[in-house]
């Protein structure tokens, strides 16, 4: 991971990782011990996802030859972890927390309201390919909610006016 | 002394996120003393002394564990600090790391001296990635001032610390499943014995800790395990953080001395400031979403009238049938408008949700619950669903391969056991428990 996500790099069509990223790889893989570089995987898949938006089986192949490990190793493992989209998704994905301390303080209402608003239901994609909605377990923000998470930034004490302040900060590419 | 702080202390300072000003501050003392002046065993005796529990859920005695960990000649030995928090209700950790990174980073320093680790590492939630980079740069900034890498101090002690992120997976927070994803695998926790201390990251002996019992080594090797000790109440040492969140007034994080009583924190002025919008309690669940939830009377005084005090003795005090647990500090509160129901399902789903999967008992029986509280939740319920609620709890409990099957069942049980009259009302008045809310319930009368 880099200090600072460079989400301009993000590109689709890619097949490749930047050079920063592999760059980066190569290093987190001298920092643990000999032998033990699919240690590193977790954090090649997440600059990979940064990279191509989601992560298809032409990528997993892909790490999976970066880190000279098995295609099911990968298979195995984003499957396992829910932060990784195993399908194409839009240029923003929205994860709204539903679980119970969040629910407390509304976040049923806010699901709803951004699917109103976006006239997509949970799990889907507007048309423009601009959104994509989900929902996630407690995000740690448990104090701080409702909230969602977009692009590694928490998005707290949502109301259905910042709602509608943060979609049009990122229709108007105002935030990253 | 009730708003002794030893870990959120310095938080305010401005510019405390960065190396010179911690320093400036008193920060990596705990270091030069340890690396200069004591040996790794004087370290483990001072964290003994100190009473110290672990702060991830459990409890167990830091201390004791350290002094249980293998030390094969020629092996490595490994510390892992958890920061995977994500159990609902929890967010002390986060803070911590966000507020004032370098107390975890000397904490890590101190503690991988005591255990005799040269490479150790921090596992922290994928969805905490921007604390990643805080962590990442504190640590840069503790390598170039010669606080990490080799020979530090000049003591001969070498050290180097990394930080990995999780994928999203609570199961993670389980320390084998945690051992299991830093080596690059499904996040499925593995039979025990034999323990982490024994076998543990790449079969080697390993203690695994939460964040805020690694930085609390830092005041405890400062001041001595003793002085530690002197605080708090009984076995309950110390202080602890606890992320207060759900219907008060003013939810947040707050470091409490331990024995500080239930009701000063929801309703006191440097506290929670009571519940929202003026409303009544009706429920809580003290230690996150895995212990069991205490209805209204039994929150701030006991089933024997004595005061609840926030300890890990006087919460549980009752046991399962009165009383809840510390667990991790996330204390959630609810507010007489609450649907207890609901938010039983809610967390069933959760749980049904991060299954691992490995264990029949738990993936089958999660999911059933879930499936239960759903029908029960939305008017289509009968009462026979009541006790097969109650029929799955006893075939999870105790036949799985790790806790979460318990945490599971638990928070379900302890749903039945106080709120009986509000799981039945939804099934004897379903259409009108799909308008309004059940309401406050009754305090049982006792002879
Ligand atoms: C399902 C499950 C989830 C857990 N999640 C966490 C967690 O997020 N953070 C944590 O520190 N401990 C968590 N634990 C407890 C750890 O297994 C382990 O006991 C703890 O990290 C030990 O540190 P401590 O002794 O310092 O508390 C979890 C346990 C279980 C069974
Ligand atoms: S109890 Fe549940 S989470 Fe734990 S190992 Fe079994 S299936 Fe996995
Ligand atoms: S419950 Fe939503 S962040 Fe924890």
């Amino acid at each position: 991971m880099k200090a600072h996500i460079d989400w301009s790099l993000r590109h689709s069509e890619k097949k490749e990782l930047s050079r920063a990223s592999l760059a980066k790889i190569d290093e987190l893989i001298t920092q643990v011990p000999e032998g033990k570089h699919k240690t590193v995987l977790m954090s090649a898949l997440h600059l990979a996802q940064i990279e191509f938006g989601w992560i298809s089986i032409e990528t997993m192949d892909y790490i999976a030859g970066l880190l000279k490990i098995q295609p099911i190793e990968v298979y195995e493992f984003a499957t396992f972890y829910t932060m990784f989209h195993l399908d194409p998704v839009g240029k923003y994905v929205f994860e709204v927390c539903r679980t119970g301390p969040c629910m407390l303080v509304g976040s049923d209402d806010i699901i709803s309201y951004i699917e109103e608003k976006l006239n997509i239901k949970v799990g889907e994609t507007t048309q423009d390919g601009m959104f994509t909605l989900k929902t996630a377990e407690c995000l740690g923000a448990c104090g701080y909610g409702p909230m969602l998470q977009c692009r590694h930034k928490n998005h707290e004490f949502l109301t259905k006016q910042k709602v509608d302040e943060l979609i049009e900060a990122y229709r108007s590419s105002k935030v990253e | 002394m009730k708003g002794r702080k030893l870990l959120l202390d310095k938080i305010g300072i401005s510019g405390i996120e960065t190396f010179e000003i911690y320093k400036k501050n008193g920060g990596y003392r705990s270091v030069e003393k340890a690396l200069k002046s004591m040996s790794p065993e004087d370290v483990v005796e001072e964290v003994k002394k100190s009473g110290l529990r672990g702060r991830g859920g459990a409890g167990f005695p830091t201390g004791m564990k350290w002094s249980f960990l293998a030390k094969p000649e020629g092996v490595p030995r490994y510390l892992v600090c958890n920061a995977d928090e994500s159990e609902p209700g929890t967010f002390k950790d986060r803070y911590l790391m966000e507020h004032i990174p370098h107390l975890l980073i000397e904490g890590m320093i101190t503690s991988s001296y005591a255990l005799g680790s040269n490479l150790s590492f921090i596992y922290i939630r994928g969805e905490f990635m921007w604390i990643l980079h805080i962590l990442e740069k504190a640590i840069a900034e503790a390598y170039n001032n010669g606080y990490l890498g080799k020979n530090i101090l000049g003591s001969g002690y070498d050290l180097d610390l990394r930080v990995m992120p999780g994928g999203g997976a609570y199961i993670c927070g389980e320390e084998t499943a945690l051992l299991e994803s830093l080596e690059g695998k499904r996040g499925n926790p593995r039979m025990k014995p034999p323990f982490p201390a024994v076998k543990g990251l790449w079969g080697c002996p390993t203690v695994v800790n939460n964040v805020e019992s690694i930085a609390a080594v830092v005041p405890i090797v400062n001041d001595g395990g003793d002085a530690y000790a002197q605080i708090g109440i009984g076995k309950s040492t110390g202080t602890k953080l606890i992320s207060a969140c759900g219907n008060l007034a003013r939810p947040g994080v707050y470091e409490i001395e331990l024995g500080l009583s239930v009701e000063e924190f929801i309703y006191g002025d440097d506290w929670c400031r009571g519940i929202a919008n003026g409303k009544k309690i009706k429920a809580c669940v003290p230690g996150g979403s895995s212990v069991p939830i205490l209805p209204h009377y039994l929150i701030t005084k006991t089933a024997s009238g004595e005061n609840r005090l926030m300890s890990y003795e006087s919460l549980a005090d009752g046991g399962f049938l009165s009383g809840s647990m510390l667990g991790s500090g996330g204390f959630i509160a609810f507010d007489e408008d609450q649907c207890i129901v609901r938010n039983t399902w809610n967390f069933a789903r959760f749980y049904s949700h991060e299954s691992c999967g490995q264990c029949s008992p738990c993936r089958e029986g999660t999911g059933w619950m879930e499936k239960v509280l759903n029908r029960l939740e939305h008017g289509e319920g009968n009462l026979r669903d009541i006790e097969l609620l109650e029929e799955i709890n006893k075939k999870i409990e105790g036949n799985t391969i790790c806790p979460l099957g318990d945490a599971a069942a638990w928070p379900v049980a302890a749903a039945i056991r106080h709120f009986r009259d509000e799981f039945e009302w939804h099934v004897t008045n379903r259409e009108e428990s799909q308008t309004r809310n059940y309401g406050l319930c009754k305090e049982p009368v006792t002879a």
